[in-house]
């Protein structure tokens, strides 16, 4: 079988598409980083790669808000680009920035009339703030958690992360569709404040995943800040299931 | 037309400006404001009409969900608007705080970027923050908004509605060429003429400008005087460390020729001799940073950097671009390295010290720290690299002149160390545009501080940009991937002036300062020259390759402008607009600098004997106030605050294990996927600087080194580098103690066998200010080498951390214990007074380190944590907090030596002194028998045993239990909360 390619599509400020590509080459797929500039002027770009991911950084510095001018671009530029890639049989993964990023496109939980009905606040504690939490996931027909039915720990990475609903109605509509797919658990676990400790989304289709923790940071038990004390050193870390995922996925 | 658009937190409990607001005014002693609201404003001037603010406000300001709007029109007109409506009317002040004219707006810049993706192009975007506040506060809202929300420096603070009609400033500068006539002028009208125009430089120094500019028969041009004044500054060319100097030291008069070269590069070059053909050092003390070889195909870089003066005035934006300055400085080394790792150690007065005991103009402590914190923070965080080592420390000595050093480690293809201009390459600018940020930045940092700085200098703070240096690391890197550029460097203190004189210092160069990109109009030619304007590097392109390097930027997004040409002429010509403006010889502005022969001596501080204070006793007590003093507790606030992982490299965190305890290095992967590692250590003494200069140097390189030693770190692999922080240099005896500094830096280096390989110093932190009684006052920092040790780990999964690990192992403790107690916490805590200040044995040093290095080779070592602050049960400490274990400690199985202690004394120096170069190591039980083998003739012993119980449990000399603390109750004091019985 060929190996699936993947887009690492990054504009200014995105920092993390060199270990997020990395990752998605230790799980057996092509990587490419693509600027969005690049894209913009040339959308068939994306056309020979079956995994579109959006990583994490400060695109445009976050100003404004986290994730709100590239997100602006891909609707202005590339409209649809997207929803076009996922109806292909692509997979598409926002992880921090990029979560942040789709859920602005309108990709993950927009409404019928293409109003989002949850948004990515301030963490509740005002502060950007790195630390490991454990995470459960309920994968339904989420393609990219499927297998990790067992707690799970991931690094966090960010100011803006505190998932919230536009409305409680809107929050269990999400949680019935089995939109809610990765949660903070326990609840003590919660970084930011996030409604129902709501970690990760997915879309209706289960191939459009984004998450604030970051997979990528945990491809090798070295990166664990405790493994020294109780993980085998050459062990892989739980975020390459994830990557192993997509490329599973599209293959 | 200018219109405002205000954006609100729907619901206001989730307005964390606000609460930061009335958290501040508390402090302040403002307790009747209990509430407040503020709003992100933008400020947005064009021909756009209401409907179309509206839809940048819907589809660009505002998030649906958490936040609403309001706009205002505020050129009046048929939209016109007066006053500014409130959220809330229990809130009727509004106050604005807005940067000023010119100074750096990312916030802007960014929006107005995207509002052109909406199609709609405002002329001009400005960030403004809001702030509604109770009616009480409307008499000293200005005055508060100065304390709490705004810095002199870079904002303006607007009480009611903004006045302004306009966002439009400037106009285009008209020629004008300013000769300064130097001849006639005497010593003293000299130095007046240095101190008006801020130059920096002494009388002998003008002087030989003036002699320089007699021969050749014209006075001198403001913008050829300000060339020399930057590339002449203390802050560009060790003015005072390479100095000759006479110096009568504690063995008799020592004559330097350059006081650096013979003693801090002198132990480099001793270091590579001995190492032969084994030379790991690639380029060091020549270029931006220092370069050491580290794998087969990969050389890594390392620089530290201080930028105090700025970070004094406006902390947030004086952090944020000193570590912004030593990014570029990693990027400018070589043919561009990649910036992998940063550290920063920050110096400051003690946290409690009240406000109005400072001089005026002064930053309170807990204020400054917090603002150089976040300053770090955002910038580190945008630009993706992980901050991942430090330290801060606390001395009443900081108050009025804080140290900020920030540090970047990079890595480069082997054979990429090292590029060479060539003769008719272009003088290429890149990244951000020139304003006039930052103008004598370089030769502010060589003068002292007084009360008035904060109003006179604020042109020299500059504020940062990351995503345009984001930008340009991608630039620069793919561009150093096609070798599309001969040299590089960056635009950092002296703005172009240092850049292209360094770079053009065999070539000459010619610039056209007229084709260089500005932010704004109206910057003279000198300013243009001389702006620090941030995020720029200069490059020597082959024309040929100019093309293919414009078209990298263009993808990049960034502005790459071709400025003139290294001429091969020897002079630096300035031209504009086809006028030679300046015309300088290269030779006479890198070797015309006057030399002075300095004097300095070496004055021994009289020793107190050791004494105790009454209160010495309780052992639990003490080890409580240790681990909870500044400067040993846990710094997770900052920690927490710094992206430590982005990149995927760290392996060793700087907390860590299942209890998140501190670390000793901090290690990181060189390059993804492979397991050679690269360890960062930083050690700092500064307790007992104002004791013992000579053993305040060696005692924080032997602490640098000590934790990546404790990591596992190859001792015959360890680069070191320096960073002097004095105060006043210019008596002798002052001097002398920087030069016994130096002089310990070169003996400890020799004997660790580790070379120093980059450096800076910063001196003149000296704050002068005039108290209430009128009377002339100065403090002093106490003298400070802050010393950076990057070791080299085979094999990042053998690493050790100092968590404890297992039940059932023992502890052994290595190297002796004294109780030389000056300068240690149990000083600081007001425990002991006098006494010896630990003294370094450089040469015993060196057999502890390897023999500890050969003891964790064994695989038989579960843990280490190297002995520092806080002494010996404090690392005990900190390795239980980490592991989540407990253990029982018997003190009398340390080695120890103790000359002035007697009776229960001697358990608590055994247990608090902070003797150099001990480590306390985890050994498995089947490994116990092993130890005395490894360790040789290395002096170690017994000390304890890892166990189960959650609880710590020490027994000194007379056999009795002195302490049982849960392990809860150490983390608790360690991180500050208020211990849970």
């Amino acid at each position: 079988m060929l190996s699936p390619r993947a887009l690492i599509l990054r504009a200014p400020g995105t920092n993390c598409d060199h270990e997020t590509a990395y990752a998605l080459e230790r799980a057996g797929a092509i990587s490419r980083r693509v600027h969005v500039r690049a894209l913009a002027q040339k959308p068939a770009l994306a056309d020979d790669s079956q995994i579109l991911c959006i990583p994490g950084g400060f695109s445009y510095g976050d100003d404004i808000a986290s994730g709100r001018i590239f997100s602006l671009e891909l609707k202005t530029r590339l409209a649809d680009l997207l929803a076009r890639f996922r109806d292909r049989g692509g997979v598409v993964l926002g992880i921090c920035n990029g979560f942040q990023v789709l859920m602005q496109t309108g990709l993950l939980v927009a409404d019928g009339n293409g109003q989002p009905r949850a948004s990515l606040a301030h963490n509740t504690s005002g502060q950007f703030t790195d630390r490991w939490v454990q995470l459960r996931a309920a994968p339904g027909r989420c393609v990219l958690l499927q297998g990790l039915d067992a707690p799970f720990d991931l690094p966090v990475a960010h100011g803006e992360g505190r998932f919230v609903s536009r409305s409680p109605a809107d929050f269990e509509s999400l949680a019935a569709a089995g939109q809610l797919v990765l949660r903070y658990a326990p609840h003590a676990c919660n970084p930011n404040g996030s409604e129902g400790d709501v970690a990760g989304v997915c879309d209706t289709t289960g191939r459009v995943l984004g998450l604030m923790p970051h997979p990528e940071r945990f491809l090798d038990a070295t990166q664990h800040p405790a493994w020294n004390s109780h993980l085998d050193a050459a062990a892989s870390g739980v975020g390459l299931t994830i990557f192993a995922n997509a490329v599973k996925a599209v293959g | 037309m200018l219109w405002e658009v205000d954006v609100l937190a729907r619901d206001p409990a989730t307005d964390h400006a606000a609460r930061g607001v009335v958290a501040g005014l508390r402090e302040l002693g403002v307790s009747d404001c209990t509430a407040a609201r503020t709003a992100a404003g933008w400020l947005i001037e064009g021909p756009l009409s209401r409907g179309e603010v509206e839809r940048i406000a819907v589809e660009l300001l505002v998030d649906p969900i958490t936040e609403t709007f309001q706009i205002l029109c505020l050129t009046g007109g048929p939209d016109g608007q007066q006053g500014t409506p409130s959220p809330d009317p229990h809130l009727p002040v509004v106050l604005h705080v807005l940067p000023k004219p010119g100074v750096t707006d990312p916030a802007a810049q960014s929006a107005m970027t995207a509002m052109g993706l909406l199609g709609l192009l405002p002329t001009a975007v400005r960030s403004v923050r809001k702030y509604w506040l109770p009616a009480t506060v409307v008499a000293d809202a200005e005055k508060l908004a100065w304390k709490l929300l705004a810095s002199e420096a870079i904002h303006d603070v607007v009480v009611g509605g903004l006045p302004l009609r306009s966002l439009q400033g400037g106009r285009p500068w008209t020629f004008a060429q300013d000769a300064v006539p130097l001849d006639g002028l005497d010593d003293a009208a000299l130095a007046r003429l240095s101190r008006e125009r801020c130059l920096a430089l002494t009388a002998a120094e003008l002087s030989a400008v003036r002699d320089h500019f007699l021969s050749i028969g014209r006075p001198p041009f403001e913008i050829e005087l300000e060339t020399i004044a930057q590339t002449w500054s203390e802050h560009c060319c060790h003015k005072t460390l390479g100095s000759p100097i006479d110096h009568e030291g504690p063995d008799g008069p020592v004559r330097y020729d350059n006081l650096l070269k013979e003693t801090v590069f002198a132990a480099t070059r001793k270091v590579r001799e001995t190492l032969g053909p084994g030379d790991w050092c690639v380029s060091v003390f020549r270029d931006n940073s220092g370069v050491v070889r580290f794998d087969g195909d990969h050389d890594i870089c390392i620089k530290v950097e201080t930028h105090n003066h700025p970070s004094a005035i406006e902390p947030y934006g004086g952090a944020a671009t000193g570590l912004g300055g030593v990014i570029r400085d990693v990027l400018g080394t070589g043919l561009g390295a990649k910036p992998i790792a940063n550290l920063d150690v920050f110096c400051v007065g003690d946290p409690d010290t009240p406000a109005a005991s400072l001089p005026p103009g002064v930053i309170p402590p807990r204020r400054l720290l917090a603002g150089v914190v976040a300053g770090v923070r955002d910038y580190g965080n945008r630009m993706g690299i992980p901050t991942i080592a430090g330290a801060v420390a606390f001395h009443p000595g900081y108050s009025c002149n804080p140290l900020v050093f920030c540090g970047t480690v990079g890595i480069m293809p082997r054979n990429s160390a090292n590029g060479v201009v060539h003769k008719g390459d272009l003088v290429v600018v890149a990244g951000g545009r020139t304003g006039r940020d930052g103008i004598h930045g370089a030769t502010f940092s060589s003068i002292e501080l007084t009360s008035d700085s904060e109003t006179q200098s604020g042109g020299s703070v500059q504020i940062g940009h990351a995503i345009h240096e984001q930008m340009l690391v991608e630039f620069i890197l793919e561009a150093s991937r096609q070798r599309l550029f001969h040299a590089i460097t960056d635009c950092g203190a002296g703005g172009l002036s240092s850049a292209v004189g360094e770079m053009g210092v065999e070539l000459g160069a010619t610039v056209d300062l007229d084709s260089v990109p500005l932010k704004y109009d109206g910057l003279s030619a000198t300013e243009v020259w001389i702006s620090e304007a941030q995020e720029r590097m200069v490059l020597a392109v082959a024309p040929s390759d100019w093309e293919k390097l414009a078209r990298i930027a263009a993808d990049e997004g960034v502005e790459a402008t071709v400025i003139g040409t290294f001429s091969g002429s020897g002079r630096i010509e300035l031209r504009w607009q086809q006028r030679v403006v300046g015309d300088i010889e290269c030779h006479f502005l890198h070797d015309g600098r006057p030399r002075q022969r300095l004097v300095s001596r070496s004055v021994p501080v009289p020793q107190e004997p050791l004494s105790w204070s009454a209160e010495a006793s309780d052992l639990s007590a003490i080890l409580l106030a240790v681990l909870a003093a500044p400067d040993v507790a846990s710094k997770e606030w900052i920690i927490r605050q710094y992206d430590h992982e982005v990149q995927g490299c760290s392996v060793v965190k700087p907390l860590l294990g299942p209890g998140e305890g501190p670390a000793d290095a901090t290690v990181i992967r060189g390059v993804l996927g492979r397991d050679r590692g690269i360890a960062l250590g930083v050690g700092l003494r500064h307790r007992i600087g104002p004791h013992d200069p000579w053993q305040m140097a060696a005692g924080g390189i032997v602490e640098a080194v000590a934790n990546v030693i404790a990591t596992g770190a190859d001792p015959d692999r360890i680069a070191l580098l320096d960073n002097f922080c004095w105060g006043d240099t210019r008596r002798p005896e002052s001097l002398g103690t920087l030069v016994e500094a130096c002089r310990a830096c070169h003996d400890v280096a020799v004997a660790l066998s580790a070379p120093f390989v980059s450096g800076k110093d910063s001196l003149n932190n000296v704050f002068a200010w005039h108290d209430a009684d009128g009377q002339a006052r100065e403090l002093s920092i106490p003298p400070t080498l802050l010393a950076t040790a990057m070791g080299q780990v085979d094999d990042v999964r053998k690493v050790v951390t100092p968590d404890l690990k297992r039940v059932g192992s023992r502890l052994v403790v290595i190297g002796v214990s004294r109780d030389d107690l000056a300068g240690s916490q149990l000083e600081g805590l007001g425990i002991v007074r006098g006494g010896k200040v630990p003294a370094v044995d450089a040469a015993g040093c060196r057999s502890t380190f390897l023999a500890v290095a050969r003891l964790l080779r064994s695989g038989d070592i579960l843990a280490c944590h190297d002995v520092s602050d806080g002494g010996l049960l404090a690392a005990i400490a900190e390795m239980a907090i980490g592991g989540g274990l407990g253990a029982t400690i018997d003190l009398t199985g340390a080695p120890a030596i103790l000359d002035a202690t007697h009776g229960p004394h001697r358990d608590l120096a055994v247990a608090f002194g902070e003797s150099p170069c001990r480590f306390v190591c985890e050994v498995s039980a089947a490994a116990v028998e092993r130890i005395a083998g490894l360790l040789g003739d290395i002096p170690w012993g017994w000390i304890g045993d890892v166990t189960a119980a959650p609880l710590l449990a020490v027994r000194g000399r007379d056999g009795a239990a002195s302490a049982q603390i849960p392990v809860e109750r150490l983390r608790a004091a360690w991180r500050g909360q208020t211990p849970t019985h």
